[in-house]
């Protein structure tokens, strides 16, 4: 995998003119490579850098700021169990050497099959919940050893489709008409904001 | 008085450690202290940059009303009665604190690092820090060093994340190839994988790291600081005259630093300029003259390489069969010292210091003049008639670009093909070559055009009229020879059109070898004298101080190489030219130098050119030689003598003295200032400058000196009037045979004859012939676009071991829709054809070259450019085949 397809070229760039300038779209674009590829390539950072008119290194400085952005394959399911104090006092230190046993990985490690990717991570604002975790970033609340095997294995046979590969922020994508997009245009040089005079018009 | 002491109207009122501090408005505390004496500590804080407050270093207690508070302060500005105590309790634990913690992951190291002994983080933990740290634990471990360009080692585990080097790259170059990485404990600078810091202003980062983090790959290792001699100096890597520092050890140059000078270049260099250190010590440098025997140049004696130059010259036919090449290697005094011989003593006019590739000594030395301040000046429309200035001119570019960033100024380029500073411009059109001249006599028109013109659609020749015809103020113009390939009379014919039309338009001309605008000032051009004069209105000034003046107008470099082609040239003197390597047409310089009877070339280094020569004479090269020099502004500064020249090489003016005298003529020049003397009481334009004089200006002086001219020459008339005086009264004493007392009778007495001492001559004014007309559009043909880069294969990039290999070579550049007509692939081979010669290279698509037109870079490997063109046309047409 490397450049943007040529679907999500067409997606990126109602996504720049979202922005009134292109710089300001890089992180939901960020999200779009992460969403194709699963992890950031760096092909795919370059490509990015070209459409939104920066360096390949101010994108790799900004996307290697988020934990979240990936640089290295990770799992199609990112397995995130939270180990901080509520958890930890709720048996999340247990669940996690669960998660370590019945998937044979280390936190950080994926799965042979390409499957999991496991990490320990700190509080997730989930603590009358605990202990928790997070497969791609969606919750699940209470977790015993039994109901997170029973997670791997409806995982494993593809029975969860609600949750998509890691990447994919929602499977509902926004989508703004032509007519209301900011467009790409120096604020400098714009004395109204250019939506403006659109919603004056009543036509918004 | 109490009126003298009150702060001036802008000025605001503050307290630093008790002290009234009168700081400018908006003046930011750090400067405003630094100014008053007080040095506040700071890592990040950069005065050419602006203020993030990343280090935490400067913290201050600043009292604004409120009650004392830290505050940093190289991100507050003063406020009047603002109180601030840098010395207080609150403060030093706040700098003890910062630095302990900047030293939690500091290795250290530095007994091996290079910037031991000058690092501002060694220095202010003597002075400003707890000199103990409590941190006991593991420090962070990297890689060190790693590469981040092929000029610039990253040591991470140094590096205190002050974000100077991030913020050049950004703020001040443009090239944001470095960044931070990942973020909190693992943050780092670093470049995308694979993609180097590669900007032509990287070592700027290794001068302004505050810590040993970045580090020069041609210094690593090289020398320690307290063993380093320092002299100022004046970078000839290119004319735009940057002030350097150059440091040496053991009698060898080690490196060059910039120096921060306000109307120049602001503290930065080009890696071209600062790593052009290394080619000082080059392996075949020149150390002594060298004869022809036969096939081969062997080491000779000065004598005996002298006689048989001086001999050359004195048997020559007649002054018009010697030629002098070059110059712009040259200091001002060798200039002044080679043009006295070549014009008063051999008497030809056949100088020219610049090699075909230049613009006439009229145009530069006549136009209204704007240095680099105006041109740059906040508001101001600049109108760029010149080659790409980030290639060949970079620290202009810089200035240039902070000019349009942040100052306002409006870039309007009209250029061959896309450049480095397109993207800043407002607008920026690609004329077909040749055609520029009528292009902008329709853009400063009185009204719009109706058609297009020079291949530019008439839209946008009338928006970008209207651009010009808004501009604030005067229109400044950077007039350059943007391609090789075109003769110079259409961006000549172009300057005629802008002046005609706006009067009061002022150029910077962008000539782009070091001293080539100071060797035009000393007369090393056909139909100039030293100081800015023509031939015809300074001959009578120059005769009663030289001893002759040519005749008639000489020859240019074109001119002379043609009467050598024809064997019309006895002595052809190459002084640091080598037109075999630079001059346009390479057919005709060939020609040339088998057809001089003798070639003569002085040189540091021996070129394709000079290894034809009969005789080579050993130059002593830069940072071997004081003297002044001149920047593209007419600005003069000094050049300073770091090092002892190779072997017996000798300074340039020595050997033009030299040899005059064995002509019988002596200069009597011992020295380079001797000759700066006799260029201050003579050449016109330099009337008043003196050691003493530039001593006053680290800044250098832009000539004619303002104030002093008509001092100057009042008092040279005086000491003209008096000199006859004397003569006068000697007469009379001898005459009536007793001593006359009343001088004033006979003052009185010259003044009543009439007598008026010579009045000192005007300098140049531009003129302009008609262009040669350009050969109509022929759609099989392409017109080449001949343009340089940075790094080439010029003896002293190719010298500097660093700069070598970062020369790019070349390929044939066309735009994707012809390249697309000709059926041509992407990287595919095609013949190129002119009217001279055919290469075989391959294509490149390239949108920033206009249609019709095809583009290659001059002086790289395997591509000799020049076998293409004919310097007789004034555009080089070319056809494109596949090979």
């Amino acid at each position: 995998m490397a450049r943007l397809t040529a679907e999500n070229v067409e997606l990126a760039t109602e996504i720049i003119g979202r922005y009134p300038r292109p710089k300001s779209a890089l992180i939901p674009l960020l999200h779009l490579a992460q969403e194709q590829d699963g992890h950031l390539t760096d092909d795919a950072m370059t490509h990015i850098a070209d459409l939104v008119d920066v360096t390949p290194a101010e994108v790799l400085g900004t996307a290697s700021f988020y934990e979240m952005f990936k640089m290295e394959p990770v799992g199609r399911y990112m397995v995130n169990i939270c180990t901080n104090i509520s958890c930890q006092l709720m048996g999340g230190e247990e669940l996690l050497e669960h998660a370590e046993s019945t998937l044979g990985i280390r936190p950080g490690q994926t799965t042979a099959d390409g499957l999991f990717t496991i990490e320990d991570v700190e509080c997730i604002a989930a603590c009358t919940e605990a202990p928790c975790l997070q497969v791609n970033y969606r919750y699940f609340h209470k977790i015993t050893n039994g109901e997170f095997d029973q997670l791997v294995s409806e995982l494993r046979s593809g029975a969860r489709s609600d949750i998509p590969a890691h990447g994919t922020l929602a499977q509902v994508r926004q989508h703004i008409p032509a007519d209301r997009q900011a467009g790409s245009v120096v604020p400098e040089n714009t004395e109204v904001p250019v939506w403006l005079p659109v919603s004056e018009d009543g036509n918004a | 008085m109490p009126e003298s002491e009150a702060p001036p109207i802008d000025g605001v009122s503050v307290e630093i450690n008790g002290h009234e501090v009168i700081a400018r408005k908006g003046e930011l505390l750090i400067d405003a202290a630094e100014r008053a004496g007080t040095y506040i500590p700071r890592f990040c804080y950069h005065e050419r940059m602006k203020p993030v407050g990343m280090c935490r270093m400067c913290l201050v207690e600043v009292d604004t009303g409120r009650g004392p508070a830290l505050q940093p302060s190289c991100m507050i500005e003063c406020t009047p009665g603002m109180k601030v105590d840098t010395e207080s309790e609150i403060t030093k634990k706040a700098q003890d604190g910062v630095l302990e913690f900047l030293l939690v992951n500091h290795p250290l190291d530095c007994p091996v690092c290079d910037k031991g002994g000058e690092c501002p983080l060694q220095d202010q933990t003597m002075a400003f820090g707890p000199g103990e740290s409590r941190f006991v634990e593991e420090k962070r471990h990297k890689e060190k060093p790693i590469p981040i360009s092929d000029l610039v080692l990253l040591d991470r585990e140094r590096c205190i994340l002050c974000d100077r080097c991030t913020r050049f790259a950004k703020e001040v170059a443009g090239d944001p190839l470095i960044h931070f990485i990942n973020r909190g404990n693992n943050t780092e600078i670093n470049t995308f994988p694979d993609e180097p810091f590669s900007s032509y202003f990287s070592g700027n980062t290794v001068q302004i790291c505050p810590v040993g983090a970045l580090t020069a790959s041609s210094y690593r290792f090289k020398a320690r600081p307290w063993d380093l001699d320092t002299t100022e100096s004046t970078c000839q890597m290119c004319s735009v005259g940057c002030r350097i520092s150059i440091d040496s050890s053991r009698d060898e140059v080690q490196r060059f630093a910039g120096v921060d000078i306000d109307p120049v270049n602001w503290g930065w260099l080009c890696d071209k300029g600062r790593f052009s250190s290394e080619a000082v010590n080059a392996d075949g440098r020149l150390s002594e003259p060298l004869l022809r025997e036969g096939d081969s140049l062997v080491p000779a004696r000065w004598s005996d390489a002298l006689r048989r130059a001086s001999d050359a010259l004195a048997k020559a036919s007649s002054p018009q069969a010697i030629g002098i090449i070059g110059g712009a290697r040259l200091t001002n005094e060798d200039n002044y010292a080679w043009a006295k011989l070549a014009k008063g003593v051999l008497g030809t006019d056949n100088v020219d210091a610049q090699l075909g590739d230049g613009l006439p000594a009229e145009v530069v030395l006549g136009l209204p003049a704007a240095t680099i301040d105006d041109v740059c000046a906040p508001g101001g429309t600049v109108l760029l008639l010149a080659p790409d200035v980030k290639e060949e001119l970079p620290v202009l570019f810089l200035r240039l670009r902070h000019a349009a960033v942040n100052d306002r100024v409006t870039l309007i380029e009209i250029s061959p093909r896309t450049t480095g500073i397109t993207s800043l411009a407002k607008a920026s059109v690609q004329p077909r070559p040749g055609e520029v001249g009528e292009l902008v006599r329709a853009l400063v028109a009185g009204s719009n055009a109706d058609r297009d013109i020079a291949g530019i659609a008439v839209d946008e020749i009338n928006s970008i009229r209207s651009l010009l015809s808004a501009a604030n103020g005067p229109l400044k113009v950077v007039l350059g020879r943007s391609s090789v390939a075109e003769s110079a009379d259409a961006v000549v014919d172009a300057a005629a059109a802008v002046i005609e039309a706006r009067p009061d338009t002022r150029f910077l001309p962008v000539l782009r070898r070091a001293n080539v605008r100071g060797a035009l000032d000393m007369g090393m051009a056909p139909g100039v004298l030293p100081g800015r004069v023509a031939l015809d209105d300074g001959r009578d000034w120059y005769e009663s101080r030289w001893t002759k003046v040519p005749a008639t107008r000489g020859l240019d470099t074109e001119g002379i190489l043609r009467a050598a082609a024809d064997g019309r040239i006895d002595v052809l003197v190459l002084l640091g030219a080598d037109p075999l390597s630079d001059f346009p047409d390479q057919d005709l310089a060939a020609r040339a130098l088998t057809g001089a009877r003798t070639v003569i070339s002085i040189d540091t280094i021996l070129n394709a050119s000079s290894r034809r020569a009969d005789v080579v004479l050993a130059a002593a090269g830069f940072a071997e030689k004081a003297g002044t020099t001149t920047n593209i502004e007419g600005r003069v500064n000094t050049v300073s003598q770091r090092v002892t020249p190779p072997g017996t090489a000798r300074p340039d003016w020595m050997l033009a003295t030299e040899i005059a005298s064995r002509l019988g003529t002596e200069f009597g020049f011992s020295s380079p200032q001797d000759i700066l003397d006799e260029i201050g009481s003579i050449a016109p334009a330099h009337l008043g400058l003196s050691i003493e004089v530039l001593a006053t200006s680290p800044d250098g002086i832009v000539l004619p000196l303002d104030l002093p001219v008509d001092e100057i020459a009042e008092e040279a008339i005086d000491a003209a009037i008096e000199e006859i005086v004397d003569e006068v009264v000697a007469e009379i004493e001898a005459e009536i045979e007793e001593p006359v007392d009343d001088f004033i009778d006979v003052l009185a007495m010259a003044d009543d004859d009439g007598f008026v001492p010579g009045s000192t001559p005007r300098l140049v004014s531009f003129v302009s012939d008609a262009p040669l007309p350009v050969p109509p559009l022929d759609s099989y043909a392409f017109r080449l676009i001949a343009t340089r880069k940075l790094y080439d294969q010029g003896t002293i990039v190719q010298s500097a071991a660093s700069l070598a290999p970062l020369a790019p070579g070349t390929s044939l550049l066309v735009n994707p829709w012809d390249l697309d007509r000709l059926g041509v692939a992407e990287s595919g081979r095609v013949t190129v054809r002119s009217s001279r010669a055919s290469l075989t290279l391959s294509v490149t698509s390239d949108p920033g070259v206009p249609r019709g037109a095809a583009a290659l870079v001059v002086s790289q490997a395997d591509v000799r450019v020049g076998e293409l063109i004919d310097v007789g046309d004034p555009v080089t047409e070319i056809r494109i085949e596949t090979a």
